[in-house]
């Protein structure tokens, strides 16, 4: 082991208690800003998991809707306009929006009900534990995800309840189709989801637009924006990014994560670089003597940061383990905490400039140190 | 090189400002020269460990020249400073610092780190200089492990490992008893014996008189006289 390393390693485990007090903030930090960043991960594709499953190549929406979950209405006479304007081959309707389910042990619960034609073309629920997509072409059938069993009181396929005094028979099951509101989304045909919500048989929300190969996407929204007044055309990025800012940004839960994230960081950087700047102050005689002995000032930062980096690697190690573990816990759950390989990256990327960051003011200290004080000691 | 290798030359060195200012030399000249053991004795306050100071490149002199090695001092800032440390000089010091972490061994070696020599080198060199002091029996040992006597002679492996040419040791048998104190002075009259060192040793102790070569007193931030 290089002589730096094994002089910086002794110095932090000089002093265990405390050493394992700056492990533990270390890893109270990382955790927090895990959970924060992975719910902001889990939300973010959570909010736009719908228009990510719609086949649409673009999407017309009521004027002024600021995500998938608007409540705004379209007229359906605006889908025979839609399939007017050349190169459009398919505007498929759907409809969303809350509902009242009636838990069959009592009382009831909101649901996200989306209707849409058993065509191909559609907004469907995907990722089936049971039963198929052909089975929600039956009247009062509807598909829910097993996330939600507890909270709608079934168990799986033929259980059957109330929604809005009208019958819902549970005939598919999916998996992983979880929304960020912790709402369960009920999919069902489009009549259903009209009669459940009591939207009107002349009103939509979306019409999912396909258009042929190689068709000139520009000209046919130009040409979409012409033909229908009160709507907006947009490309499923686009509207997924509305989405995101609105849920994420526009009700401020994104704002409220990162400064979640934001505190486990300087509460981190506080803890570590407090303990530095004692151990530093404990072993003052000794960078003391190490300035009498000739090592320059940057042989004695390299020791300060190696303590730095190494409470920061075996911090981080600790809470990687903490935080793959409530992933794991998580995963089932309706608010599951997202982990991917760049957010771990960064997290470590963030653990070490915390540490090495924090180890500034130490290494000021020992900058400043006066060699001949070994004389006095 | 020349037979010199520090000469200090008519030093003065004031501290502080104003009312509470105190000048703890007062035009010192003083050349240590290869192959001696001086020392350089004289009551507290006397100017003794601000000269040691001043020659060892802790602190620059306020005028007059002070020249490590043919290098002057003058205009060297604290990197500078530690750089002339490092190649010219070793310290032992009255309460040995140590590092309570390390081994002899390393310890030792981490005079030869800073100097950037590592590995199975660093680690033989050590080895070879502890053996020099009488101590391959404690290489593995920590300083808590070693007696008082045991651990000044750790610290003088360490300030020669680096075949600095001065030795600069400040009252290394203070802390020791008779037997112990005679065993450092013993070592330290060997190295100063090979003709690339100068060893120069602060010290109150009368015991360490027999071990001199040359014996410069001073008083009151001066050279008083030299034996």
């Amino acid at each position: 082991m290089p002589l730096i390393l094994k002089l910086a390693s002794r110095n932090l485990l000089q002093d265990r208690l405390r050493f394992v007090a700056t492990v533990v903030g270390i890893v109270f930090s990382i955790v927090l800003v895990t959970i924060q960043l992975g719910l902001y991960l889990s939300f973010e594709r959570m909010v736009t998991t719908m228009i990510d499953h719609a086949p649409a190549d673009l999407w017309v929406v009521p004027l002024g809707t600021k995500c998938f979950e608007d409540p705004s209405l379209l007229d359906v006479r605006d889908r025979a306009k839609v399939l007017s304007v050349q190169g459009v081959t398919q505007a498929v309707p759907v409809v969303i929006g809350f509902a009242e389910w009636t838990v069959p042990s009592g009382g009831t619960t909101p649901v996200f009900v989306i209707g849409s034609p058993d065509s191909d073309a559609g907004l469907h629920p995907w990722n089936f534990v049971q039963g198929t997509l052909g089975a929600l072409s039956g009247p009062h059938a509807v598909a829910v995800d097993k996330t939600y069993f507890g909270r709608l009181g079934v168990t799986g396929i033929g259980d059957s309840t109330e929604i809005r005094d009208q019958t819902a028979q549970v005939v598919a099951v999916t998996s992983g189709i979880r929304s960020f509101t912790t709402t369960p989304y009920v999919f069902t045909s489009l009549d259903g989801a009209q009669a459940y919500m009591g939207t009107p048989p002349t009103k939509v929300s979306y019409f999912l637009v396909h258009v042929a190969p190689d068709a000139d996407i520009g000209g046919i929204r130009k040409g979409l924006l012409a033909s229908l007044s009160k709507v907006e055309v947009l490309a499923p990025g686009e509207f997924r990014e509305r989405s995101r800012a609105f849920w994420l940004f526009g009700t401020g839960a994104g704002a409220a994560l990162f400064a979640g994230a934001l505190l486990g960081t300087i509460v981190g950087t506080v803890i570590v670089a407090q303990t530095l700047y004692s151990s530093t102050k404990d072993h003052l005689n000794e960078f003391a003597t190490l300035r009498a002995i000739g090592s320059s000032s940057l042989y004695i930062n390299k020791v300060i940061v190696c303590q730095a980096l190494l409470s920061a690697v075996i911090g981080f190690s600790l809470a990687l383990g903490i935080d793959l573990a409530v992933v794991k816990m998580t995963a089932e759950s309706a608010l599951p905490i997202v982990m991917t390989l760049p957010l771990a990256a960064g997290l470590f990327l963030l653990t070490v400039v915390m540490c090495v960051g924090s180890a500034m003011a130490a290494i000021v200290q020992v900058i400043r140190i006066d060699p001949g004080r070994v004389f006095r000691q | 090189m020349t037979d010199s290798v520090i000469e200090a030359v008519d030093v003065v060195k004031f501290f502080g400002k104003g009312a509470g200012r105190v000048q703890a030399l007062k035009g010192v000249s003083l050349s240590l020269a290869c192959g001696q053991l001086t020392l350089l004795m004289g009551p507290s306050g006397s100017g003794k460990t601000t000269l040691l100071s001043v020659l060892g490149c802790m602190l620059t002199p306020g005028t007059g020249t002070v020249r490590v090695a043919g290098h002057s001092t003058a205009d060297e800032g604290p990197g500078g400073l530690a750089k002339l440390r490092r190649d010219h000089i070793g310290f032992v010091f009255q309460s040995y610092h140590l590092f309570p972490t390390l081994s002899a061994v390393d310890n030792v070696r981490l005079a030869l780190d800073v100097r950037g020599v590592h590995g199975a080198a660093a680690i033989d060199r050590a080895r070879d200089v502890l053996e020099i002091v009488g101590l391959s029996h404690k290489v593995n040992a920590f300083p808590d492990e070693l007696s008082g006597g045991e651990q000044q002679r750790v610290a003088i492996a360490r300030a020669i490992v680096g075949n600095a040419a001065a030795i600069l040791a400040d009252e290394p048998t203070g802390a020791l008893d008779s037997e112990n104190g005679r065993a450092v002075m013993t070592i330290l009259a060997q190295i100063a014996k090979d003709l690339s060192r100068t060893v120069l040793v602060v010290t109150h102790d009368p015991r360490t008189v027999p071990f001199a070569t040359r014996t410069i007193h001073m008083e009151d931030g001066r050279i008083f006289s030299e034996e």
